[in-house]
C-alpha cells in the first residue's frame, strides 16, 4: 500500500481521510513495514466499506489485514441500523463464527513428550479432519434446529462438556435471536454429517507450550506459565456457515438496487438491518453462530476422551473462544454516549478491556483474552483486550498471521512430506490425511505471526501476554 | 481457443478461471479449475453423474451459482468431479457433472471449498472465445 495515501497519526495509526462518497474515514492499525506489505486492495475496501450507510466511528483494518471479498479480511464496521445502518453477508464471510478455543491441560512440556507420538495418532485417529470426513453424531431436524438455537449450551446439555465451559465462550456459549428458520433445508443438509469435526485448509488443532510471558500479572489470571501445556482448536461452522454465507450473499447481490443501496462494487452487498432480508440474514447468521459454537464444543469433548485415555491427570477447562467472522450488537461509547451498533469483524477478534461486564469474573480484571493463531510452524498468542481498543477499533483486535503466498505458490515451493519430516525433527508432530495441505500450510506460506502481534500491541488494540509453540498438530 | 482453465492468484484464497471456444465450454473449464483446487482433475475417474440446473440474472452471476451448485453437490455427496458438460440457454444452465466418491487416499483432498464469490468475477469474450472467472473462498 502506498503510504502517501495514508495520514500518520501514531508508529501504527494510519488514517485514510474521507473522500469522495466515503461517510467516514478508515483506520489502519499496523506497523510501516505491515502497511507497505499491504495489497492495494485493502485500501480499496477499506475505502469501500466506509461509503456504506449507516456506518460508524470509521472503517477499521487490522495489522494482519488482506484483500478479501467487498471487506478486507481483518476488517471492522459498525453500523447504526436507525441511522439506515446495513448487515453484509461478506462483511462477516462464508465461514461465519470462524474461532479459536484455548484449553488449559495442567500438564508441562515432558509430560507430552512421554506419550508426544502417541498422542499426535490417537488425537488425528479421533478427531475428524479433511476434506470429506464425517462426525459421528447425526441430528435429526428436531435437534438440528435446537443445536441452532442452543449452541455450546445445546451440546453441553447433551453430554458434551461442563456447564463451566460456558462462561468461557463469548455470549456464554449461546447466541440469542437466532431463527433456525430462515436456515435453508440445503444448509442444514450440508451439516448433517459434519458436527464435530475440524474442517480443512488453514483449521486445525494444536498441543501447544508456553514458550514466553510479556505480562506475568494478565498471564497468572489467565492461568498461563512458562512450560505450560494447552491445546488450541481452530475452526468454524462447517457446511452450514458456507452454505448461509452463498445464500445470503446472492441475495443480497440480487436485491441491493431494491434496497436503493448503490454500491460501489457488487460483492459489497449487503441489506438494511431494518429490512426483512437483514431480519432474516441476521437470524441464520446467528444460528449459525451456534453451530460453531456447538462444533468447537464436540471437539472439546473428544480431546478431553483422549487425554483421558493417555494422560489421566489432565484437566482440560477452557481459558477462553473467540469467533473472527461475525456481526454482533454490541454498545459501544460514541462521542460521549452509549449507542447500540450493530459490529462486523471479518477476520478481526472482539476484544472487551478490563471491566466489561460480559466477562467472567475470574478474568474481569484483566481483560478478555484474545487468541492469536500463527501457521503450524511458527507459533500462536494469547493477547488481553485493552480499555484503549474500545476508542480505537470498537474492542477488536487482529486474528491471525494472515497467508504471504498463495496456496500455488507455497505448492511450487514445498513438498508435504518434507515439511512434515522437518517439522518433526524441530519437536513438531504433524499429522494431516493430506500431505498437498500440509504444502499449502507450509508455515513460510505465512506471514510472521510476531510482527502482526507485537503492531496489534503497540497500535494499542490488545496488548500481548504469552507465546505458544506447537508440539503436536492436527491438520484438516 | 483452445479449452483450457487456469489458477489466478488472490490472496488468501485463489481465483478459478475458464477459457474456452463458446460461453458453455469456459464453464466448464472453470470447473475443471474449481475440482483443480482440490485434486487434480485426470485422478477423479468418471463413474458417477449428477445434474445440475441454475439459473441467473445474468451471465456473471450465473457463473457463481454454477459453481456454488458443484460445492453444494460435492458437499452432500462427499465426491468429487473431474467431467463437465454444459448447456446454456440465455441464462439458464443445464449440466452435467460426472465423478466419484472423494478418497482421501487417492485424490489426497488438499481442502474444502466454502463458496464461489463475487471478487475478480467476469464472464466476457477473450481472444476469440469466452473467459469465465471468479475467486473461491478456501
Amino acid at each position: 500500500m502506498d503510504l502517501k495515501l495514508l495520514k500518520q497519526h501514531a508508529p501504527c495509526a494510519w488514517e485514510i481521510p474521507a473522500q469522495g462518497k466515503m461517510r467516514v474515514p478508515a483506520m489502519i492499525y499496523a506497523s510501516e513495514e505491515l502497511v507497505r506489505a499491504m495489497d492495494h486492495k485493502v485500501w480499496e475496501q477499506a475505502v469501500n466499506v466506509a461509503m456504506l450507510p449507516g456506518i460508524v466511528g470509521a472503517s477499521y483494518v487490522m495489522p494482519d489485514a488482506h484483500w478479501g471479498y467487498g471487506f478486507p479480511i481483518g476488517g471492522v464496521a459498525a453500523f447504526d441500523a436507525d441511522a439506515g445502518g446495513v448487515v453484509s453477508a461478506g462483511g462477516v464471510g462464508f465461514d461465519v463464527s470462524c474461532g479459536v478455543r484455548c484449553l488449559h491441560t495442567g500438564l508441562h512440556r515432558e509430560h507430552i513428550l512421554a506419550v508426544q507420538t502417541k498422542l499426535a495418532d490417537t488425537l488425528f485417529e479421533r478427531i475428524p479432519a479433511g476434506v470429506g470426513s464425517t462426525g459421528a453424531i447425526r441430528l435429526g431436524s428436531a435437534q438440528m434446529d435446537a443445536m441452532l438455537s442452543g449452541g455450546a449450551k445445546w451440546a453441553v446439555g447433551r453430554g458434551w462438556g461442563t456447564s463451566a465451559d460456558l462462561e468461557r465462550i463469548e455470549e456464554h456459549g449461546q447466541m440469542l435471536h437466532a431463527k433456525p428458520k430462515f436456515v435453508s433445508e440445503q444448509a442444514k443438509k450440508r451439516q448433517r454429517e459434519e458436527m464435530g469435526t475440524l474442517g480443512s485448509g488453514n483449521h486445525y488443532l494444536e498441543v501447544q507450550e508456553v514458550t514466553a510471558v510479556y505480562d506475568e500479572a494478565i498471564a497468572t489470571a489467565y492461568g498461563l506459565a512458562p512450560g505450560d501445556v494447552v491445546l488450541m482448536i481452530h475452526c468454524g461452522s462447517r457446511g452450514l456457515g458456507h452454505q448461509i454465507g452463498t445464500e445470503f450473499l446472492r441475495r443480497m447481490v440480487v436485491a441491493a438496487p431494491s434496497h436503493g443501496l448503490l454500491l460501489p462494487d457488487r460483492e459489497l452487498a449487503c441489506a438494511p438491518i431494518h429490512s426483512d432480508l437483514g431480519q432474516e440474514y441476521l437470524g441464520a447468521m446467528r444460528a449459525a453462530i451456534n453451530c460453531a459454537l456447538a462444533n468447537r464444543q464436540i471437539l472439546t469433548q473428544l480431546v478431553r476422551d483422549v487425554f483421558a485415555d493417555l494422560l489421566p491427570s489432565a484437566q482440560l477447562p477452557v481459558l477462553y473462544d473467540v469467533s473472527h467472522n461475525t456481526c454482533k450488537l454490541e454498545t459501544h461509547k460514541v462521542d460521549g454516549r452509549q449507542r447500540e451498533l450493530y459490529v462486523h469483524r471479518k477476520g478481526a477478534t472482539r476484544a472487551w478491556g478490563p471491566g466489561h461486564p460480559e466477562l467472567p469474573q475470574a478474568l474481569r480484571a484483566s481483560g478478555q483474552p484474545v487468541l492469536i493463531g500463527g501457521s503450524m510452524g511458527t507459533g500462536s498468542y494469547v493477547l488481553a483486550g485493552t480499555t484503549a481498543s474500545e476508542s480505537l477499533a470498537f474492542s477488536s483486535a487482529c486474528h491471525g498471521a494472515g497467508r504471504a503466498m498463495s496456496r500455488n505458490q507455497a505448492l511450487r515451493n514445498w513438498d508435504g512430506r518434507t515439511v512434515v519430516d522437518d517439522l518433526a525433527r524441530r519437536g513438531i508432530l504433524v499429522r494431516s490425511p493430506s500431505m498437498r495441505g500440509v504444502a499449502e500450510e507450509a508455515p513460510d506460506a505465512y506471514k510472521d505471526v510476531s510482527a502482526v502481534v507485537d503492531a496489534a500491541d503497540a497500535a494499542g488494540l490488545a496488548r500481548k501476554v504469552a507465546r505458544l509453540e506447537p508440539l503436536v498438530c492436527v491438520k484438516g | 481457443m483452445d479449452n483450457h482453465w487456469e489458477h489466478f492468484e488472490h490472496g488468501a484464497d485463489i481465483g478459478v478461471r475458464g477459457l474456452g471456444a463458446t460461453k458453455a465450454a469456459a464453464f466448464e473449464q472453470a470447473a475443471l479449475a474449481l475440482t483443480a483446487v482440490i485434486t487434480d482433475p485426470p485422478r477423479v475417474v468418471p463413474v458417477t453423474t449428477v445434474h445440475i440446473r441454475c439459473t441467473a440474472p445474468d451471465d456473471e452471476l450465473l457463473l457463481v451459482e454454477w459453481l456454488n451448485a458443484l460445492v453444494y453437490e460435492m458437499a452432500v455427496r462427499r465426491m468429487l468431479f473431474g467431467r463437465f458438460h454444459v448447456e446454456l440457454d440465455g441464462t439458464r444452465l443445464e449440466a452435467q457433472a460426472t465423478g466419484e466418491p472423494a478418497s482421501v487416499q487417492r485424490h489426497q483432498p488438499a481442502v474444502e471449498i466454502k463458496g464461489a464469490t463475487y471478487t475478480a468475477l467476469r464472464v466476457a469474450p477473450s481472444d476469440g472465445g469466452w473467459l469465465a472467472q471468479t475467486v473461491v473462498d478456501v
